[in-house]
């Protein structure tokens, strides 16, 4: 089925890093540079998506109404989304639905995060009930425990080799070189990264995503809002198509914050696993396929979590991915450019931004506005991720 | 006085010298469930069914491992000092499921590989003045299987 579009007016981001100030003073920096961006005054937004974050109390988890207070009440309709790494799409999604019902004309939607070093844990104080707190009671199951064990089954099924996986992060690395908003703009070597300390086997330090204080908002609005505010020749960019899909039963892989799978017996798991069914949806709603695409922005929580991705959304079968990182397919001047942005390899994640951030990129990448790394002529992009508790999102673009 | 043994979480496994998981299984869809204690998950082709209680299979396949080399963080209660632990997902052919557990200790995890045959003990998760609290953990079936001086 497909669905209608709406526009991408501007887009924004505060540069991800670790400044030791107030999440809500990052949203403000993002949504006040995509106002900017989209040529809206802040007074005639009529909707505020927030996506929340978890770790800031509760202003955090009221976002949406956080962000607007802080930009001046102004007597908008609002909501507040949390969908783990999914959050910024959940938030995109809402907004979206609203222009759509032809209940808005033009919104906001923003996501900002500050986060600790080191591990993401779960909030203080003991809950025997919460599947996230016992698995690193119980297990001592870290998010990257989860991304080593994928990682291992590329090594067993396919030979991935540790040096395969290096490649996508110096990839990356030369990609975000050239992004203002990454925070680790310096390149690496194979053998560095395979070098640097083993942190869940077989993923080391430079394979494993960082955490990062940062921020992203859009301005999205309904087409007709946007032939009526064009400024000059500039057609915007589009959201074709987004997907919030949760898993089909039975899902026979482990995923975060899970002690066991869904068990198959008696019930055929179903043609695409969750991943993969995350992408379809998105392509479905936008009435493309893999090879309609002209550039990505990945999930890499871990490198190896990157070469996963190259197979969930198509672009090649199944024990392949190894091939298109060393063959350069992936590299901006190849095939199909994966994280021209630098991906969170050079970003590092900030939960409730991230997924807002990866479509700043593609907007800036259809624009044409992303210098020093360009996918020459993409007209058509796409974003995906996936967090816990069964939560994933993408989102197509097009000129 | 020596510490009384308890498990680390009540409910979702047996204390025997050959220990089962606790799980739940769907009276019309024959499902399996697992943790039962947190019934975070159900079959959409019966939404509210009767379950009961069943015991998983002992014995698996291992599918995956992670050996961990940093502390991680609360509510997990290292050792002090830490030591790298192995994190496994075992494949359990009846219940056609997969279910993470720690590597037994003493075992090295350079011995396992995707495929290695696995069976349910019990082993140490952490101490406090009055209890040594347990766990399941996986440890390798083969005779073979290496055994590590840990001097644990």
């Amino acid at each position: 089925m497909s669905v209608p579009e709406v526009a991408v007016l501007g887009a924004g981001m505060h540069p991800w890093g670790k400044w030791g100030r107030n999440f809500v003073e990052y949203g403000v920096v993002a949504a006040r540079a995509a106002l900017a961006d989209a040529g809206v005054e802040w007074n005639d937004i009529q909707f505020v998506s927030g996506a929340d974050t978890m770790r800031n109390g509760y202003p955090g988890y009221v976002s949406g109404a956080t962000f607007a207070q802080a930009l001046g009440w102004q007597g908008a309709q609002v909501a507040s989304s949390y969908a783990a790494c999914a959050s910024g799409v959940t938030a995109l999604s809402t907004a979206r639905a609203q222009i759509l019902a032809g209940l808005c004309d033009v919104a906001l939607v923003v996501g900002a995060d500050t986060t600790p070093k080191g591990f993401l844990a779960p909030n203080k104080g003991g809950r025997g009930d919460d599947p996230d707190w016992l698995r690193f009671r119980l297990l001592g199951a870290t998010n990257p425990t989860y991304f080593a064990l994928y990682a291992r089954r590329r090594m067993d099924l396919y030979g991935a080799t540790p040096r395969d996986f290096a490649r996508v992060k110096v990839k990356n690395a030369r990609h975000g070189l050239n992004n203002p908003n990454a925070r680790y703009r310096k390149e690496v070597t194979e053998d560095e990264v395979m070098a640097s300390p083993i942190v869940s086997d077989p993923l080391r330090l430079l394979d494993i995503c960082a955490t990062s204080d940062g921020a992203a908002a859009l301005v999205v609005s309904s087409m007709e809002f946007a032939r009526r505010h064009a400024r000059g020749e500039r057609q915007p960019v589009r959201i074709a198509g987004i997907s919030t899909v949760t898993p089909s039963y039975p899902n026979p892989i482990i995923e975060m914050p899970n002690f066991a799978t869904d068990s198959a017996v008696g019930v055929t798991p179903p043609e695409l696993g969750f991943k993969d069914s995350i992408a379809a949806k998105a392509y479905e709603e936008a009435g493309v396929g893999p090879d309609d695409l002209s550039v990505a922005e990945v999930y890499d929580l871990s490198t190896a979590l990157e070469l996963d991705w190259y197979e969930n959304v198509g672009l090649c079968k199944p024990g392949e991915a190894e091939r298109l990182v060393n063959d350069g397919d992936t590299t901006i001047g190849g095939r199909i450019p994966v994280n021209p942005s630098g991906g969170l390899a050079c970003f590092g994640e900030a939960v409730p931004a991230q997924a807002i951030a990866q479509v700043c990129e593609l907007t800036w990448q259809l624009r044409g506005e992303a210098e020093g790394r360009q996918v020459e002529g993409a007209t058509v992009g796409l974003s995906i991720n996936q967090g816990l508790f069964g939560h994933g999102s993408s989102v197509i673009v097009k000129r | 006085m020596s510490k009384t043994r308890v498990p680390a979480v009540e409910g979702w496994f047996t204390m025997d010298d050959e220990p089962r998981l606790v799980a739940s299984r769907g009276m019309q869809s024959g499902s399996y469930f697992f943790p039962k204690a947190l019934a975070v998950s159900g079959n959409p082709a019966w939404p509210g069914e009767e379950r009961e209680d069943v015991l998983l299979g002992r014995r698996g396949t291992v599918w995956s491992y992670a050996t961990n080399h940093y502390q991680p963080p609360e509510p997990y209660v290292s050792p002090e000092p830490f030591v790298p632990y192995t994190v496994i997902a075992v494949e359990l052919p009846d219940e056609q499921m997969v279910v993470l557990g720690q590597l037994a200790d003493g075992v090295d995890p350079a011995t396992i590989s995707v495929g290695t045959e696995v069976e349910l003990v019990l082993g140490p998760l952490y101490e406090d003045h009055e209890h040594e609290y347990v766990m399941w953990k996986w440890r390798p079936v083969e005779s073979t299987a290496e055994v590590a001086e840990t001097g644990r």
